[in-house]
């Protein structure tokens, strides 16, 4: 039933029967690399391009989510998938194969958000037993998708992020498993008008600050109602800047808050500077190192809100802002 | 009017909280990239000059053999590392604008003769190339024009 | 002692370029745009070749100095063949740097793949 004014609860939570995480080089290097289902030492996925590689990255995601629940792609009712890339083509590409009919998705790098929102309420509406949500990104492809060739001579600056490599799969259904999604919070688009693509955690901040506030006043919570609130790709200064919103509305959260992207690389010896974005990072560590611990009960119920930059290299170009999304998952140890 | 008085506060805030690389410290990693490449530009001309070639001539040389050397540490990952590390320092030589035109023409290969090399190789270099001669076109219209009215000899 | 001026000032123009690159939103490409063409301004105020002749490779190998270029190409050629001379000088100037960086960075295209950052 609708909670509040963007919330859901769900009266019969859909399960996450399962997950699968893939991951690039650098990942598997980092604090997460043993967690990965798999990690390819080889950035290209045996392919030709960093699109096919990333398209190759979602099949692999997508096959092993099922095979963990020993579901056919036959048995998926819908997938819900999307990437960074134009058109989202490495969805396109990467799923095509797997002939479950396809929603593709746009939502930046809360994708995974939005993808699993539309699978938990597929499900839970009765509109089949399985839906699966999938999303990647790929260093290289997005690189040169948002910012310049590999071999370009730049320095990055410290607010930057390093987009991850990998592709996180969930499988969201009826059976019975150890984590429920009990309730989704659907962002809005917030806008404090800044422009610079290259502190993405400065842009993303405010819609996360909007949806996680929104998530708490419409489900009627406090943020100690839950054991983590776990943001996407806010990195170093996405986070205290966070911190610093939350406190203006009389919110902490600094003691049960977790960053994906801060999490993934190991800021010291990666020099990622301020940490991992791209779609593939939230899914990622979501599958490899959130569910793990909610499936064993270390945590109970845990707010899992992915945050994207809604941009493309024309809006940029032209001078737009760069407003952030951030969509709220609510996962529950059962 | 209140909406932009909020964004630039909200601009405002986010530059008091990002961090920036240390100036004085990328400055002086600049000073000496910028300076070695220019060195050894220096033992190029210098090379050329003693070989009897006139100043116009070594120039070229030098360009040349710059640029070589920069596609090729481009091609083998090398000159972004070294960029890394130099900033400016490896983006102001001529080594940083052979830099620039190889690295989109190796990326978009994938995308084919034309549309991905051809078009591709002009995306960072273009503009320089553009507005190069055009400043230069400018410049000369100005000195034909004074030459023409006999203000300059 | 050329040695050592083409090192200070080269390195001294990339210096205060860093400035540039970490205390403005400019990007490189921009950056790279703005040299050359104050280099070309500079030369037609004839700052720049007295600059360069003390500099030697300090003032030339910088893209300042392949903006200087094009201006002394412009204005050899509006000297020796007049109007038409506008049109002809840019290029001629600096016609072995942009055809070296193309030829060989085509070249470079068909021998190496794209490699990700470390």
């Amino acid at each position: 039933m609708t909670k509040g004014l963007q919330s859901i609860e769900f009266e019969k939570s859909p399960y996450l029967v399962s997950s699968a995480s893939v991951a690039g080089k650098k990942e598997g290097e980092g604090p997460l690399g043993k967690m990965f289902d798999m990690v390819e030492k080889e950035d290209l996925f045996g392919e030709n391009t960093w699109e096919e590689a990333e398209s190759t990255m979602q099949k692999e995601a997508c096959l092993l989510a099922m095979g963990k629940a020993h579901v056919q792609a036959g048995d998926v009712r819908y997938l819900f998938g999307g990437d960074l890339l134009r058109q989202g083509v490495a969805t396109s590409m990467g799923v095509a194969e797997l002939g479950i009919p396809l929603f593709g998705l746009f939502g930046a790098c809360s994708t995974s958000g939005e993808a699993l929102a539309l699978a938990s309420m597929s499900v839970a509406a009765g509109y089949g037993d399985y839906m699966l949500a999938v999303t990647s990104s790929h260093f290289g492809s997005a690189e040169k998708e948002f910012r310049f060739p590999l071999g370009y001579a730049n320095q990055r600056p410290l607010s930057a992020q390093w987009t991850v490599t990998g592709s996180g799969a969930f499988l969201v259904g009826n059976r019975r498993s150890h984590v429920r999604i009990t309730g989704v919070t659907v962002g809005k688009i917030v806008d404090f008008g800044l422009k610079d693509s290259q502190n993405m955690g400065a842009c993303m901040a405010p819609a996360a600050c909007d949806t996680i506030i929104r998530n708490l006043v419409d489900l009627e919570r406090t943020a100690e109602d839950y054991d983590r609130i776990v943001t996407g790709d806010l990195g170093y200064v996405g986070q205290s800047i966070l911190f610093d919103l939350m406190r203006g509305k009389g919110y902490d959260i600094k003691k049960n808050h977790m960053d994906c992207g801060m999490t993934i690389f190991d800021q010291m010896s990666q020099d990622t500077h301020a940490g991992g974005s791209g779609c593939g990072c939230a899914a990622t560590t979501l599958s490899a190192y959130i569910l793990p611990k909610l499936i064993r009960g270390e945590w109970k119920r845990v707010l899992f809100v992915p945050t994207g930059a809604l941009m493309s290299t024309v809006s940029y170009n032209e001078g737009s802002s760069v407003p952030g999304i951030a969509h709220g998952i609510v996962l529950e140890h059962c | 009017m209140d909406k932009e008085r909020q964004q630039q506060a909200y601009e405002n805030y986010v530059k008091k909280k990002t961090p920036v690389h240390n100036l004085p410290a990328n400055m002086a990693k600049a000073f000496v990239a910028g300076g070695v490449i220019c060195t050894v530009g220096q033992v190029i001309l210098n090379l050329c000059e003693r070989m009897g070639l006139n100043k116009d001539i070594s120039g070229g040389w030098t360009s040349m053999i710059l640029v070589v050397c920069s596609v090729l540490l481009t091609g083998f990952g090398i000159y972004p590392r070294i960029a890394k590390w130099g900033g400016a320092g490896t983006l102001v030589p001529i080594t940083g604008f052979a830099n620039s035109v190889a690295a989109p023409a190796i990326e978009y290969k994938k995308e084919g003769q034309v549309m991905g090399i051809g078009c591709k190789i002009f995306t960072i270099a273009g503009p320089v190339i553009l507005y190069g001669i055009f400043t230069s076109w400018v410049l000369g219209f100005v000195y034909w024009m004074l030459k023409v009215s006999g203000i300059v000899a | 002692m050329d040695y050592i001026n083409a090192f200070w000032i080269g390195g001294l123009v990339c210096a205060l370029v860093q400035i540039l690159l970490d205390r403005t939103k400019l990007m490189p490409g921009r950056v790279m745009v703005l040299l050359v063409c104050s280099g070309a301004v500079l030369g037609a105020l004839h700052i720049y070749q007295p600059f360069q002749d003390f500099a030697g490779a300090g003032a030339s190998v910088p893209l300042t100095g392949f903006g200087n270029l094009l201006w002394k190409g412009v204005k050899e050629a509006v000297d020796q063949e007049g109007f038409i001379g506008i049109f002809m000088g840019g290029f001629k100037a600096s016609a072995v740097g942009i055809s070296a960086a193309l030829i060989f960075s085509y070249l470079a295209s068909l021998v190496f793949e794209p490699k990700m950052k470390k």
